[in-house]
C-alpha cells in the first residue's frame, strides 16, 4: 500500500491520537442511530421496533469502529503492537524460557558487539588523523631488524624530503625514547616523564591541531634554539589540572627551561598509534644539528600528494635511494626502503588475529541462533495445539509466522539490550588495560557504527532462529495437531530429526571453536615456556637519572656509589644497571670480526648487533647466563683500556662459527677494535617469539649509554622493596624523578599481552560455545525423554531394566555428539591451517589439542545426556501409562 | 479476513464513489443522510451496513476529497456534515468515467461468456 504524503501524515497522526477520534466516531454513530430511530418512528414503528431496525441497518458497531480505525490509521502497526503485547504476555507466562533465551542471546550478541568494537577500533576505523589514508610510513632495511636498522640518518631524511615527488610533506620522529627518560622538576617532587623528539612539521603533517597554543615552528629545530614543548592532553589534564594558562609558561625538564607552546587535543594519542602500551607526556623539536652526525635515529612519515600512491612512492624511493647514496660516503646502509600505508604499519600485523577473533565470535552467534532455534522448536511443538486452534479460528499462516517472528524479534531485542550492557562492560574493561600492547586501544568506545552493527546482528539472529520454527509450524499439518494428541505423533519425529541436525551442527561449530582456542592456548603456553635467557621473577627495574655531563669518568664514581647504596638496601641480592632492558626499545651498532672477509652468504645481521650498555653485576642481576669468559669489572674495564665486549651466542655463531670467541678482536665501538671477554646465552630481545639475533654488551665505563635502568634482584615483593629503593635513590640525588618500580615479569607480560588477550577472548568464546552446545544436547535429549515417556513406560512394563533405559538414552546422546565431533574435527583441521600464521611452535593438527577437545566434548556430552537419562530411568511405568 | 480481501476492495471503491456522487448532487450531508440516500438511490438493491460508511468517510477525508464540519441538523441535532471538495469533484469525474468504462467492458465480456455457455 502506498499513501500520498498527506495521507501518510494523517494516518500517523490518527494512529497516535486514537482516543479523540474514537470519541468523535462514537458521537457520530449515536447521532446516526437517533436519526434512524426518529425516521423509523415517523414511518409508524413502535419505539422498540424503530431502535431494532435502526441497529440492524447500522450493522455491528464494533465492526464499524474496527474498519474506521483500519482506514484512518496504520493497521499493520496496530497488528504489530498487538503481536508484541501478546508476545510479552506469553513470554511472561513462560518466564524461565524467556530468561534463558534472553541470557543466551545477550551472551552471543554482547560478545559480538564487544569484538566488533575492538575490530572497529583496531582495524576498520580510519586512524585518528586527518585524511589518514594519505599517510605513508617508510621503513629502512625493508622493515627487517631492530629500530636502528629500520630508521634513517638525518641526512637521508633531509635529502629525501628535498628530492621526492610523491609526498606533499614528510616528517620524522625519533623512536629511541625510553619510558620516563626525562625528569620534570620545579613542580613538587621530580617526576619521570616520557618525551618524543619530532620534526617541527610533525603535527601539521598528521593534521593534528593543538587544542591550545600552536605547533612547532621551523626554526625551533635549529641548533641553539630555545627549548619548547607541546604537552600530551591526558598528561596536561592529570598533571596540570587542565589549566590552559600553562601555555607560554615555563617548565623545567632535565634542568633545562622549556616554554610550553601547545596542548594536544584529546583525540591524539601518540602511544596508541606509534608505541602501543606506552604513554607519552610531551614532545619537543628534534635538535637536527646536534645529532646530524649520528647514525640511524629517525622514522619518516609522509603525506602523499593527490594522485600519488603507496606503489608510486615505492617505485620512486627504489630509484631515489641509490642515487642519494652515491653522493654520501658516510652512509653505511643502502637504505632500501619499504613504503607502506601508515594504517598498515600501525595495525597490519593485527589483521589476521582480529579476523580470527571476529570469526570466532561469529561462530558463537551461529551457535546461539541454533540453540535458540532449538529452544523455540521445543516450545512451538508444545504450542502446536494453540497454533492449530488459531488456524481453525481463521488465522492465516502468515499471521502465525508473523507472530512467531515477532516473538523472536522481541527476544533478540531484549537479548541485544542486555548484550549491550555486557559489551559495554567488556569494552570499558579492555580500554582500561593500559599495559596491553595493542595500538589505538585507548580510543575504544561503543559508537554509532557499533550500534548499527548490533542492530544488524540482532535482526539477523532474530530471522535466523525465528524463521526456522516458523516455517516448520506453517508447513506442518496443524489440523492434525488439534485432532490427535501431539505426543508420539509422526510429526514429532520430523521435529526430532531436525533438532538432532541442529544439535549436531552446534556441536561441530563448538568443536571448531574449541580446537581453535586450544591451538592458540597451546601456542601461548609455548611462548610462556620460551627460554628468555634471563630470569624475570624476583627482579624489578627502576628508571634512574643522574648528572654526569656525558663524561664516562664522571659517570663511573656515580654509578659505583648508586650500586653500593642499592646493594645495602635490606633484601637486595644483586643489582646492576643497563641502558635498555630486553623486550623494550633497542638500538644496534656495526659489529664485525676483525679480519673478516665479506661473503655472499652473509646474512643481514652479519654486520651489526644490538648494543646494550651495562654495569658490572647487571648480567647476574638479570639472571643472564654467562657461558664463557668473565663479567665486566670496574677495575679492568676503564675508559683508558681496550673496549671490552660481551656477546651473545648468536653473535658468536655468526662471526666466529666453530671457534672460541674469547679474546677475539671486533670492529664495533670506536676506532680501535674491541676484545671479546665473555659469551652469554641468547636473550630474547624484542619479543618472546623471535629468536635472538647478534647482541653485544659494553660497559658504562667505556661506551655512551642511552638512559639507565636499575635492575634489582630480591626475594622481597616489589611493593615492599620499591619505597626503600626509591628513598635510597632520592637520598643519593634529590632530583631523582619518581619512576615506576616495575617487576620484570610485568615487562614480559606486556610483551606477551596481545597474545594473552587473544587467547583469553577466543578461549572464553570457546567455553561459551561449549556450554551452549551442552545446553543444546541437554535440551534435545531432555525433550526426547519427555516425549517418549509413554514409550519408555511401555518398554519398562515389558521388562526393560532401568539401566537399559539409561544406557539407551546416553547412547543416543553420545551418537549425536560423536557425529558432531567428527564433523567438527574435520572442519577444525582446515580451520587450524587457516590460523597457522598465528600459531607458535604448534602444528595446526596438534594431536594433543584434538584429543583434549575430544575428551572434553565427550565428557560434556555425557553429562548433558546423563541428566535426562536418569530422569528417563526413574520413569514409573504405571504413572507413565496412566499419564495422558 | 485474508481470503475475503479482494471482494472488500471492490466494494470499498464502489462505496467511495457512491459517497462522492451523493455529496456532489445533494451538497453537505451527515453520515446518516448519505447512507439513506445511497440505499434509496440503489433501490435498496444493495445491502449496506450503514456503519461501514464512516470508514469510507474518514478515508475520503484523509485523501482530501471531502471535508467535514460539525453543525446542527434540521431537527436540531448536533451532527458532522460532509461536503465534497474541489479535488473530490475532480476525483469523482475520473472515477465515474473509469467505472462507466469498466461496467461497459464487463457487460460486453459477460454477454459473450453467456453465448459461449449456451453452445
Amino acid at each position: 500500500m502506498t499513501f500520498s504524503f498527506r495521507e501518510s501524515f494523517l494516518r500517523i497522526q490518527s494512529f497516535a491520537h486514537k482516543k479523540p477520534l474514537d470519541v468523535d466516531l462514537e458521537e457520530e454513530m449515536t447521532t446516526h442511530l437517533q436519526f434512524a430511530i426518529e425516521e423509523n418512528i415517523q414511518r409508524g414503528m413502535s419505539p422498540q421496533e424503530a431502535e431494532r431496525q435502526a441497529r440492524i441497518s447500522f450493522g455491528g458497531p464494533q465492526q464499524s469502529k474496527e474498519t474506521h480505525r483500519e482506514s484512518r490509521g496504520l493497521p499493520f502497526l496496530d497488528t504489530l503492537l498487538r503481536d508484541i503485547r501478546y508476545t510479552l504476555r506469553t513470554l511472561w507466562r513462560d518466564r524461565a524460557f524467556a530468561a534463558i533465551a534472553i541470557l543466551i542471546l545477550a551472551l552471543g550478541i554482547g560478545a559480538n558487539i564487544a569484538v566488533f568494537t575492538i575490530v572497529n577500533t583496531l582495524l576498520l576505523r580510519p586512524l585518528p588523523f586527518v585524511k589518514s589514508d594519505q599517510l605513508a610510513w617508510l621503513d629502512s632495511n625493508r622493515g627487517i631488524g631492530g629500530l636502528s636498522s629500520m630508521t634513517y640518518k638525518i641526512s637521508v631524511y633531509d635529502d629525501y624530503a628535498k628530492q621526492n615527488r610523491s609526498f606533499d610533506q614528510v616528517t620524522a620522529y625519533m623512536p629511541f625514547f625510553g619510558s620516563g627518560g626525562y625528569s620534570l622538576s620545579g613542580r613538587g617532587e621530580p617526576r619521570a616523564i616520557t618525551g618524543v623528539m619530532v620534526d617541527s612539521n610533525f603535527f601539521q603533517t598528521l593534521g593534528v591541531k593543538p587544542l591550545y597554543g600552536r605547533g612547532f615552528l621551523a626554526g625551533e629545530t635549529a641548533k641553539g634554539a630555545a627549548h619548547v614543548a607541546i604537552l600530551d592532553n591526558s598528561f596536561w589534564r592529570q598533571y596540570f589540572n587542565s589549566d590552559p594558562s600553562i601555555v607560554n609558561a615555563i617548565i623545567t625538564i632535565n634542568k633545562q627551561t622549556y616554554t610550553v607552546v601547545g596542548i594536544l587535543p584529546p583525540s591524539f594519542d601518540f602511544g596508541a598509534a606509534f608505541a602501543p602500551g606506552q604513554r607519552i607526556e610531551f614532545f619537543e623539536p628534534y635538535p637536527w644539528d646536534d645529532i646530524r652526525q649520528w647514525g640511524n635515529t629517525i622514522f619518516i612519515i609522509g603525506r602523499l600528494k593527490p594522485g600519488a600512491t603507496i606503489q608510486s612512492a615505492q617505485s620512486e624511493v627504489d630509484l631515489l635511494m641509490p642515487q642519494m647514496r652515491a653522493t654520501h660516503k658516510d652512509w653505511y646502509s643502502d637504505y632500501a626502503t619499504r613504503v607502506s600505508s601508515l594504517s598498515d604499519h600501525v595495525r597490519g600485523k593485527l589483521r589476521s588475529s582480529l579476523i580470527v577473533l571476529w570469526s570466532a565470535v561469529g561462530l558463537i552467534l551461529l551457535i546461539v541462533c541454533v540453540n535458540l532455534a532449538n529452544l523455540l522448536f521445543a516450545r512451538s511443538a508444545a504450542r502446536s495445539k494453540e497454533f492449530a486452534t488459531r488456524t481453525a479460528l481463521g488465522a492465516g499462516r502468515s499471521r502465525i509466522v508473523g507472530q512467531l517472528l515477532t516473538e523472536s524479534i522481541v527476544l533478540s531485542a531484549a537479548g541485544a539490550l542486555l548484550g549491550l550492557v555486557f559489551a559495554f562492560g567488556i569494552v570499558s574493561f579492555v580500554a582500561r588495560q593500559a599495559t596491553l600492547a595493542l595500538p589505538l586501544l585507548t580510543s575504544m568506545k561503543i559508537d554509532g557504527a557499533t550500534l548499527l552493527w548490533a542492530l544488524l546482528i540482532t535482526a539477523l539472529a532474530a530471522v535466523l532462529f525465528g524463521l526456522a520454527p516458523g516455517f516448520l509450524i506453517a508447513s506442518a499439518n496443524l489440523r492434525a495437531g488439534l485432532a490427535s494428541s501431539s505426543r508420539g505423533s509422526t510429526e514429532g519425529k520430523h521435529f526430532h530429526g531436525l533438532r538432532s541436525l541442529l544439535v549436531i551442527s552446534e556441536v561441530a561449530v563448538a568443536c571448531v571453536l574449541l580446537v581453535g582456542a586450544g591451538l592458540l592456548l597451546r601456542s601461548f603456553l609455548r611462548v610462556l615456556d620460551v627460554d628468555l635467557g634471563f630470569q624475570p621473577s624476583q627482579a624489578s627495574a627502576l628508571t634512574i637519572s643522574y648528572d654526569d655531563n656525558g663524561k664516562p669518568e664522571h659517570r663511573i664514581p656515580i654509578l659505583k656509589e648508586i650500586l653500593r647504596r642499592v646493594q645495602q638496601v635490606p633484601g637486595v641480592e644483586a643489582a646492576g644497571i643497563s641502558d635498555m632492558l630486553p623486550l623494550g626499545r633497542n638500538r644496534s651498532w656495526g659489529f664485525s670480526a676483525v679480519g673478516r672477509v665479506p661473503s655472499k652468504d652473509d646474512s643481514p645481521d652479519s654486520y651489526d648487533a644490538y648494543i646494550r650498555i651495562v654495569t658490572p653485576g647487571y648480567l647476574s642481576a638479570m639472571g643472564m647466563h654467562l657461558r664463557d669468559g668473565r663479567d665486566f669489572d670496574w677495575a679492568l674495564d676503564r675508559p683508558d683500556t681496550q673496549s671490552a665486549v660481551i656477546i651473545n651466542e648468536a653473535a658468536a655463531r655468526v662471526q666466529w662459527p666453530g671457534q672460541n670467541p674469547i679474546g677475539k678482536l671486533v670492529d664495533c665501538c670506536n676506532k680501535n677494535p674491541g676484545v671479546i671477554i665473555g659469551v652469554i646465552s641468547d636473550v630474547r630481545q624484542n619479543s618472546l617469539e623471535d629468536a635472538a639475533t647478534p647482541e653485544m654488551f659494553q660497559s658504562y665505563s667505556q661506551a655512551g649509554p642511552e638512559g639507565s635502568e636499575l635492575i634489582v634482584r630480591s626475594k622481597l615483593r616489589p611493593e615492599a622493596l620499591g619505597p626503600a629503593l626509591i628513598k635510597t635513590m632520592r637520598d643519593f640525588s634529590p632530583d631523582q624523578p619518581i619512576g615506576e618500580f616495575r617487576p620484570l615479569q610485568q615487562i614480559v607480560e606486556t610483551s606477551t599481552s596481545p597474545r594473552r588477550f587473544f587467547v583469553m577472548l577466543v578461549g572464553s568464546f570457546a567455553t561459551l560455545g561449549l556450554i551452549l552446545a551442552a545446553l543444546g544436547i541437554y535440551g534435545v535429549i531432555s525433550y526426547m525423554v519427555t516425549r517418549q515417556r509413554q514409550e519408555i513406560g511401555i518398554r519398562m512394563a515389558l521388562g526393560a531394566s532401568r539401566s537399559d533405559v539409561l544406557f539407551g538414552v546416553v547412547n543416543r546422546t553420545l551418537r549425536l555428539a560423536f557425529v558432531g565431533i567428527a564433523i567438527g574435527a574435520v572442519v577444525s583441521f582446515a580451520a587450524g591451517k587457516w590460523i597457522s600464521s598465528l600459531l607458535f611452535q604448534t602444528q595446526p593438527g596438534d594431536p594433543m589439542t584434538f584429543v583434549a577437545m575430544f575428551v572434553i566434548f565427550a565428557c560434556v556430552a555425557l553429562l548433558a545426556g546423563y541428566i535426562p537419562a536418569q530422569r528417563a530411568a526413574r520413569v514409573d511405568p504405571l504413572v507413565a501409562l496412566r499419564y495422558e | 479476513m485474508a481470503p475475503s480481501e479482494p471482494k472488500l476492495d471492490l466494494l470499498q471503491g464502489t462505496l467511495d464513489l457512491m459517497v462522492l456522487q451523493t455529496l456532489a448532487t445533494l451538497g453537505p450531508q451527515h453520515g446518516y443522510g448519505i447512507a439513506r440516500r445511497i440505499e434509496q438511490d440503489s433501490g435498496d438493491a444493495i445491502l449496506l451496513n450503514q456503519g461501514t460508511i464512516y470508514a469510507a468517510l474518514v478515508r475520503l477525508q484523509q485523501r482530501g476529497w471531502i471535508a467535514a464540519e460539525w453543525g446542527v441538523s434540521d431537527n436540531n441535532r448536533k451532527a458532522k456534515f460532509y461536503s465534497i471538495t474541489k479535488r473530490g469533484r475532480k476525483q469523482l469525474s475520473t472515477d465515474a468515467a473509469y467505472w462507466q468504462r469498466l461496467t461497459g467492458v464487463m457487460g460486453r465480456v459477460l454477454s459473450l461468456q453467456n453465448e459461449g455457455d449456451n453452445e
